[in-house]
Order: C-alpha cells, then sequence, then structure tokens
C-alpha cells in the first residue's frame, strides 16, 4: 500500500535555513546539511529546499545548498524559490534536485510547466501554490506571497495537471508557520480537483494536525518545517503516531 | 568499470551520486563499442519510454551483446521497462526484449482514492529468492514514481500493489531491473545497489 509522505522543508536564504510565521519574521534555523542528515535518520520519505528569497531578490536556487543536502541524502530532493526559465530549471537538476517546483514562473508562464515536463519528465515537475482563504473560495498569491495572482487555487491547480505538473504543493499562508493545523478544507478541495498527488503545507504544530491532513484533508503528503527544525518533534516519533491513527507511512 | 548508459532521458546525477557514494567505478560510454569491456552494464531511465528510441540499433545490440555474453545488466525505472517487449507508453518503439512482456499503464481507483502516477514510498513483496534482493526482508519500502509498469511473471522477483499489482522488480541469470529508484529508497536502495555491484564484481572473476 502507498504510504503517505512525510516531507522536512528547509526554507533556504543565504545558504542557511530560515523560518518565518504567515511568510515573515524569518529566524534562523539551521545548516541545511545538517538538518537533511538529521531527518534522514529520523526516517523523513524526502527533502525541499525553498530559496524563499529568491523571487524577490531575482536568484538563482542556491546550487551549493543543493549540493550539501544531495550529499547527505539519497531520498527525493524537491528544489523550488525563483526557478523562472528552463534554465533555472537545469542547474538546479544539474546540482542534484529530482524535482523542481515551480510558483510565480507557473502563473506567469505557464507553458513552463509543459516544456520541463516534456524534458524531465512529470514526476520532476510540482506546481507549487500560496493561497489565502476568501469568502468565495482560495485566492492564490505569487511573488513570495506578496502579489494578488487573481486565480482561485481549485481552478489553478486543475489547469497545472492538464499542462503537465505531476503534483501540487500546497500551502496554506494563512497557517504558515502558525501551528494551528493546516488547512484541511482547502486541502480536500484540491485534492478532489486532480488526479496528482497534492502536498499540503503550512500550519502542522501537532501529530494530530497530520493525522486530520491524512483524513479529512485527504493530502497525499505533508510538509512541515518548524515542527521538525527546532528539534520539538522527531519525524520517527510522529510517523509513530500515524500508523498507531490508521495512517500508512514508512517507518 | 561499469557502464551507466546515458541515452539523453533525464537526469542521471543522482545514480552517479549513489554509485560514487558506494566506491564505484563507472563511465558514461560516448558509443556502444565502449561497452565491450564493461564489467556490468545499467540502463537508468526517468520519464517516457519514448526516450529509449534513443538507443538505436548499435546500442541495442552492444547492449543485447553484452547481456547474453553474461555481463550483469540492471535497468532502472524505464530502463526496467525496456528491458521488456516493449510498452503501451509509446507502441512504435521497441523494448531491448530479454524479458517477456509488455509494459501496460498502472490502475487507478477514485473510490479508494489510488492515484496514477504512482509516487511515493511502497512495500516490495518478495516472490521468490533474488541475488539483488540480498540483505532485506519482503515488506521493505522504496521510493516509486511511474505511471506505466510490467507484469508479474516468472522473472518477477518482488511485487508492488497500487491498484493493480506489478512487478516491481526482476531478475533472470544476469539480468536484473527495479521499477523503483534505488538512489532515492534511502538505505533499502543503497543494499540494492550494493548487492548490484557485487553481483558484477563476483560475476566478472568467473
Amino acid at each position: 500500500m502507498l504510504t503517505k509522505r512525510i516531507i522536512a522543508c528547509l526554507d533556504v536564504r543565504d545558504g542557511q535555513v530560515v523560518k518565518g510565521v504567515q511568510f515573515q519574521q524569518l529566524r534562523h534555523a539551521g545548516d541545511p546539511g545538517e538538518l537533511a542528515r538529521r531527518y534522514n535518520v529520523e526516517g523523513i520519505d524526502e527533502v525541499v529546499i525553498l530559496d524563499i528569497t529568491a523571487t524577490l531578490e531575482k536568484r538563482q536556487a542556491l546550487a551549493r545548498t543543493i549540493n550539501a543536502v544531495a550529499r547527505e541524502i539519497f531520498l527525493p530532493l524537491t528544489v523550488g524559490g525563483g526557478i523562472r526559465s528552463e534554465d533555472d530549471a537545469a542547474a538546479a537538476v544539474d546540482a542534484g534536485a529530482d524535482k523542481v517546483s515551480l510558483n510565480t514562473a507557473a502563473l506567469r508562464n505557464p507553458e513552463l510547466i509543459t516544456t520541463l515536463a516534456k524534458r524531465y519528465g512529470s514526476q520532476a515537475v510540482i506546481v507549487a501554490i500560496d493561497a489565502k482563504r476568501r469568502e468565495d473560495g482560495f485566492a492564490v498569491f505569487v511573488r513570495s506571497g506578496t502579489t494578488d495572482a487573481a486565480q482561485d487555487a481549485v481552478a489553478w491547480a486543475h489547469e497545472a495537471e492538464s499542462r503537465g505538473a505531476g503534483e501540487i504543493l500546497l500551502t496554506s499562508m494563512d497557517r504558515d508557520g502558525t501551528k494551528a493545523g493546516f488547512d484541511c478544507e482547502m486541502t480536500a478541495a484540491v485534492s478532489d480537483a486532480v488526479d496528482i498527488p497534492v502536498i499540503a503545507s503550512g500550519g502542522a504544530g501537532t501529530f494530530d494536525h497530520f493525522t486530520d491532513v491524512f483524513t479529512s484533508g485527504r493530502a497525499d503528503a505533508a510538509l512541515a518545517a518548524s515542527i521538525f527544525h527546532y528539534a520539538e518533534s522527531s519525524v520517527a516519533d510522529l510517523k509513530r503516531h500515524l500508523r498507531a491513527h490508521g495512517i500508512p507511512v514508512r517507518l | 568499470m561499469i557502464a551507466l548508459v546515458d541515452y539523453g532521458a533525464g537526469n542521471l546525477t543522482s545514480v552517479r551520486k549513489a554509485l560514487s557514494a558506494l566506491g564505484a567505478e563507472f563511465m558514461t560510454p560516448a558509443a556502444p563499442a565502449e561497452l565491450s569491456d564493461a564489467r556490468a552494464v545499467i540502463v537508468p531511465g526517468v520519464g517516457h519510454f519514448a526516450a529509449t528510441g534513443a538507443l538505436d540499433d548499435s546500442w541495442r545490440e552492444a547492449i543485447g551483446d553484452a547481456a547474453r555474453a553474461g555481463t550483469p545488466l540492471f535497468g532502472i525505472c524505464v530502463g526496467m521497462q525496456w528491458l521488456f517487449e516493449g510498452s503501451d507508453e509509446a507502441p512504435g518503439v521497441a523494448g531491448l526484449g530479454v524479458m517477456k512482456g509488455r509494459i501496460a499503464r498502472l490502475a487507478g481507483d477514485a473510490e479508494q482514492r489510488l492515484k496514477v502516477p504512482h509516487v511515493g514510498w511502497n512495500a516490495l513483496d518478495f516472490t521468490r529468492e533474488a541475488r539483488l534482493l540480498q540483505g532485506l526482508d519482503s515488506g521493505a519500502q522504496v521510493y516509486f514514481t511511474h505511471s506505466y509498469a510490467a507484469p508479474v511473471t516468472d522473472d518477477c522477483v518482488a511485487r508492488t500493489s497500487h491498484a493493480n499489482t506489478f512487478a516491481a522488480a526482476v531478475e533472470r541469470d544476469n539480468v536484473f531491473g527495479v521499477q523503483f529508484h534505488p538512489e532515492k529508497s534511502g538505505d533499502a536502495g543503497l543494499q540494492i545497489l550494493r548487492n548490484f555491484l557485487e553481483i558484477a564484481r563476483q560475476d566478472a572473476r568467473r
């Protein structure tokens, strides 16, 4: 049986892992290679490196950081943040990424999804969607959450799939870093609209939040940062908790 | 020296990193003739079966000759699929045909929320003793990402179930294949690569 994946996210700025709350107030959380090594020992299923300030500061994804992490782990590695062109994606892949995550660039230039899916396969292309609740749905934001994209998350996820995306990484901006729980309603709405896997992100604070997002949220994978970085909880403890609650995980 | 065949299908970086971490010496042959010196041959692959069309007759002959001569041959993901006769993903492109059977699209199951592509960690159900799986127990979890898969035949040594059951690992004499990505499957995956390197070493001594 396919297990539910637990993914650790390393938000990286200037080669160091940082973490904020609702995309603001960044604080230092450690060295990417060291954190990746610890997570691997604890049984993490995948690692995502997000160059979170890249879009604003116009930087390319950091090949050095990718290399430092890829040296430590033999697990699927995704790189996102500031990937705007086929060349940016190729640089990330050449440095050791198995998948690239597109956000702003996918909305601005949806053809890029198809181009990369043709070159590397759909399994290598994740479309990341940052969304906020609205009365009438879930509004997509781009440029690190600063710009309203005038798109609904459910419709955009569906379009991204039809253009060749292999997975959707859905982040609740309302919940990001708050530890108030995943936005299960939003995750379920997107998961129901697509046939590709949906990775839920934003709001993980307790083990039960993960149980919730895998049941009522209908997520295929869950991504978290804060809960793991500061050694508040180990990945292994989380997985034992999930298994005890009937969620299939790799242990 | 192990030959890692690069036919332009996706990304070999991960396979290279894993082989290097295990201390393997390998090269990517620029021409089929270079395969004649190889101690073992690895055909990796991600993406679409059509990409294997880049392995033209001269490559097919060189890889086929090596396999018939007893050189260990290991196909990974699309590289494993290519060992079979062909795939519904690209009906015009023939496989090497050293394994009987045809690659077909995975079934999904909307009711059970079983999606295609099959992405993530799933269990290996061992069907018989296999050199490739030494040191692992049935039930070991490995990382898959694919939409097409091989049928369970006599060559299957481990099967995996999604909406249907397919061959996750195959082995016949000196020919081996895995549908999953050993280079992305943590310690279990590294063990399988280590097993293949050991097979290559042993068979070279014969």
